[in-house]
């Protein structure tokens, strides 16, 4: 079952992790070819990237568009940030201070970003609009998110495991050893379901993620007048004319 | 003619929906919400909306195939294909969508309808399911868990449909949390169809229009210069003032673009008069041209952008052959966004540029003024500047409220600082006039809400939609209508104008009730008359 474990995360995070890239390459290398930010726009490269922090960290339009969704969402990712903050303990030795520091708020975030999820999937379930736009994916999503939150919880408050033995299991991964993995049937759930999630973020809307970045609504600079902007494809029409 | 606006009566009908239609007795304006509450879902409510397919001479006469091609449901996804690796946009937003909904009761065109697939999030999915189908791999291997579908007649004329309900507003853009813009969406669904050849009969009939004879209205050079020369003599006769009208006036200092609906549609006349008098006052050498004798540009509404660089170029052709210092654009929403945003790439009317094309005529324009202007801008700065004079009881029969146009609005900028676009237009207003109201902020500035006749939908047979896609307009303008007594409503955007002029009545209201900034600035300027 080690062995079985292991083999899976060395996949999952090839693909995670060269999935995400390619997409990210795909993005960057479309090129945009016309000036196209929502306005009012900053009007400076300081502007947009203080444009972009808010809207990453706070979620600033959503703000503006639903406050239930807004809450909802800031809360469950930021109690996911917290919880992927604590989980660092699993895959470094000494744990850092900050990451010792944040290991209590870490395990309520938990419990927050379990409320999170399902305050989202009851509004998916719910409200008309919501549901009508829903695909069954969407419904996956937020199970497989939830299935790991709550298998997570259950570990730490119903049936402990030994978390020595699952640190032991990832960092001997990381130096290319196969350590024992507690034979736990909710370890075993959840890490299944991690690696699960690592497979699909690069074919899923989890791309949303390195999207954000590239939205050219969002990420570009407000001076169509004074500076020529041109894409490649777009300078070849010039030679016609 | 410069200024015959009656003051319209105080208070409409409260009750739109009894207000009398003046034609079409079928199509009926929704009434207004208690509160601007959502809309339950009303499934297909327009599915019957039935925008005229172009007709094949109209298809070839701007280059797209005349009717559909065989094969066309490979070579749409084969355009597909070719636009996600051209715009970062589409490339970006197919992906990104989590389906959270934020954006889901934004759209006018959904409070008016309650049809769902008017919801933008609804819209992208027409073409996101398409995408998921071909270009991914849950889409490939489990079409239903993805919700993807084939590329079929029916989703075919699911697009025609849906993308003919957009008018490319953005506003659905402002509130996702991925700055997702449902009409970079539109515009691509709109290019994908008009390549396999199933255009929109009223955009594509325009931009031949554009290309035969200079405007989207079709008026002849001679017909433009009558025109003028009557507006010479009425506004002689109004203020005694010889404010001149020039056409093609080689080495004036200003080229005015302005949307070809204001050389004689009501109200547009009436800002092109004020454009007249602001130059005439302030002493400003200007002419208008033959060539590019329409600023707006149908190119952007249906995503194409050769279409666009050369309806744009005749703008670029006009400047460089009159040899004109500046370049400035009347009163037009999605004209003012293809000038300001686009212009210096299709064009190189603007600045910073350092190709030889864009040089040849930067170096000619003054680059001590934005290139391209707006007519705002200039009337703005010349008033700051002490060089305009008003009598503004002249405006005082008015009640004054201002219409953000969404492509200004969203698209776009004045003056300095982000969001002069908002401050601009209400500036000049206060400035002409002593009675000025806004409209509830939740409906103004970059939230506003479009007219509903935008994006290349202001036709007969979409009346309907027009209609019902005004709602949230109609029941902010209602609410200071009865609380303040507005009776005026003016605009930028030369669509707003015909739209409104069309809707209001729906809507118990009058259609004089509506109009431009420069009409405004046109009943309060004094002119010295003696020039
Ligand atoms: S761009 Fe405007 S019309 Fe189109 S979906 Fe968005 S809100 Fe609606
Ligand atoms: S707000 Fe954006 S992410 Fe949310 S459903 Fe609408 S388009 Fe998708
Ligand atoms: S007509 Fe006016 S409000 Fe409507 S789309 Fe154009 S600019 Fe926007």
């Amino acid at each position: 079952m080690s062995l079985l474990f292991a083999l899976l995360f060395y996949g999952a995070t090839l693909i995670l992790v060269g999935g995400v890239a390619y997409r990210i390459y795909e993005y960057a290398r479309t090129p945009a070819p016309l000036k196209i930010p929502t306005t009012p726009a900053p009007t400076t490269t300081g502007g947009v990237a203080l444009r972009m922090f808010r809207e990453v960290v706070f979620f600033e339009s959503l703000f503006k568009s639903n406050l239930w969704i807004w809450a909802l969402g800031w809360l469950f990712h930021g109690a996911l940030a917290l919880v992927l903050l604590r989980h660092l303990r699993y895959f470094t030795e000494p744990v850092n201070f900050i990451i010792a520091f944040i290991q209590p708020f870490g395990m309520y975030a938990g419990f927050a970003m379990a409320a999170g999820l399902a305050g989202l999937w009851a509004r998916r379930l719910l409200v008309e609009r919501i549901r009508y736009i829903s695909t069954p994916s969407d419904h996956l999503m937020l199970a497989l998110l939830l299935g790991i939150a709550i298998t997570g919880l259950a570990m730490k408050f119903l049936m402990h495991t030994d978390v020595v033995a699952v640190k032991s299991f990832f960092l001997g991964l990381m130096v290319f050893e196969i350590n024992p993995l507690p034979a736990h049937p909710g370890l075993y759930l959840h890490l299944g379901m991690v690696a699960l999630l690592m497979i699909v973020f690069p074919v899923s809307k989890l791309l949303h993620a390195p999207g954000v970045f590239f939205s050219p609504t969002r990420n570009q600079v407000d001076n169509p007048r004074e500076t020529r902007h041109l894409a490649p494809w777009a300078a070849k029409f010039e030679a016609k004319n | 003619m410069a200024d015959e606006n009656t003051p319209v009566a105080a208070a409409p009908a409260a009750k739109p929906a009894a207000a009398k239609p003046p034609e079409k007795a079928k199509v009926v304006a929704p009434t207004y919400r208690e509160f601007p509450t959502i809309p339950a879902l009303k499934l297909d409510a327009m599915v019957e909306s039935n925008p005229y397919v172009a007709a094949a001479g109209h298809n070839e006469a701007i280059g797209f195939p005349g009717t559909l091609v065989d094969g066309w449901e490979q070579k749409a996804v084969a355009k597909m294909g070719e636009l996600l690796g051209k715009y970062r946009s589409l490339r970006v937003y197919m992906d990104a969508c989590v389906h959270c909904g934020a954006c889901t009761d934004k759209c006018h065109y959904f409070i008016g309808t309650g049809d769902p697939k008017n919801m933008p999030v609804a819209r992208q999915d027409l073409m996101r399911s398409v995408y998921r189908r071909y270009f991914t791999l849950p889409g490939k291997l489990f079409p239903k868990l993805v919700g993807a579908r084939d590329m079929s007649k029916d989703v075919l004329d699911d697009w025609f449909r849906y993308y003919n309900q957009c008018s490319e507003c953005r506003r659905c853009s402002v509130f996702c949390p991925y700055g997702i813009d449902t009409a970079e969406v539109t515009m691509a669904a709109k290019e994908i169809m008009h390549s396999v050849g199933h255009g929109h009969k009223y955009v594509n009939e325009i931009i031949g229009k554009v290309h035969k004879i200079g405007n989207n209205l079709g008026l002849p050079g001679p017909a433009l210069e009558n025109t003028l020369e009557g507006l010479e003599e009425d506004v002689l006769e109004d203020t005694g003032a010889a404010v001149k009208y020039p056409l093609d006036m080689q080495g004036a200092e200003v080229l005015l673009v302005t949307p070809s609906a204001d050389f004689f549609a009501e109200p547009h006349v009436d800002s092109l008069i004020g454009y007249g008098k602001v130059f005439h006052a302030a002493g400003i050498s200007w002419t208008l041209s033959s060539k590019a004798s329409e600023a707006g540009n149908f190119g952007m509404f249906i995503g194409n952008y050769e279409q666009m660089q050369k309806i744009a170029m005749r703008v670029r052709e006009a400047a460089l052959e009159l040899g004109v210092k500046r370049i400035v654009v009347g009163e037009c929403g999605h004209a003012w966004r293809v000038a300001y945003a686009f212009w210096n790439t299709l064009t190189g009317i603007g600045a910073g540029a350092n190709d030889p094309f864009a040089i040849q005529l930067q170096k000619q324009l003054d680059p001590n003024y934005k290139q391209p202007s707006h007519i705002c801008e200039v009337t703005w700065d010349l008033i700051q500047a002490g060089r305009l004079k008003f009598n503004k009881e002249a405006n005082d029969h008015r009640i004054v409220t201002f219409h953000d146009s969404c492509n200004v609005a969203r698209g776009s900028r004045m003056g300095e600082y982000a969001g002069g676009q908002f401050d601009i237009p209400r500036n000049i207003i206060r400035a002409v006039a002593n009675h000025y109201v806004d409209m509830s902020e939740a409906t103004t500035r970059e939230k506003t809400f479009c007219c509903g006749g935008g994006g290349g939908l202001l036709t007969d047979e979409l009346l309907d939609l027009r209609v019902k896609g005004a709602l949230p307009r109609m029941e902010a303008l209602n609410e200071i209508v009865q609380d303040k007594g507005v009776n005026f409503m003016a605009t930028i955007c030369a669509i707003c104008k015909a739209q409104f002029t069309k809707v209001l009545p729906y809507y118990g209201f009058k259609m004089s009730m509506v109009g431009g900034v420069h009409q405004l600035v046109s009943t309060a300027i004094v002119l010295n008359s003696e020039q």
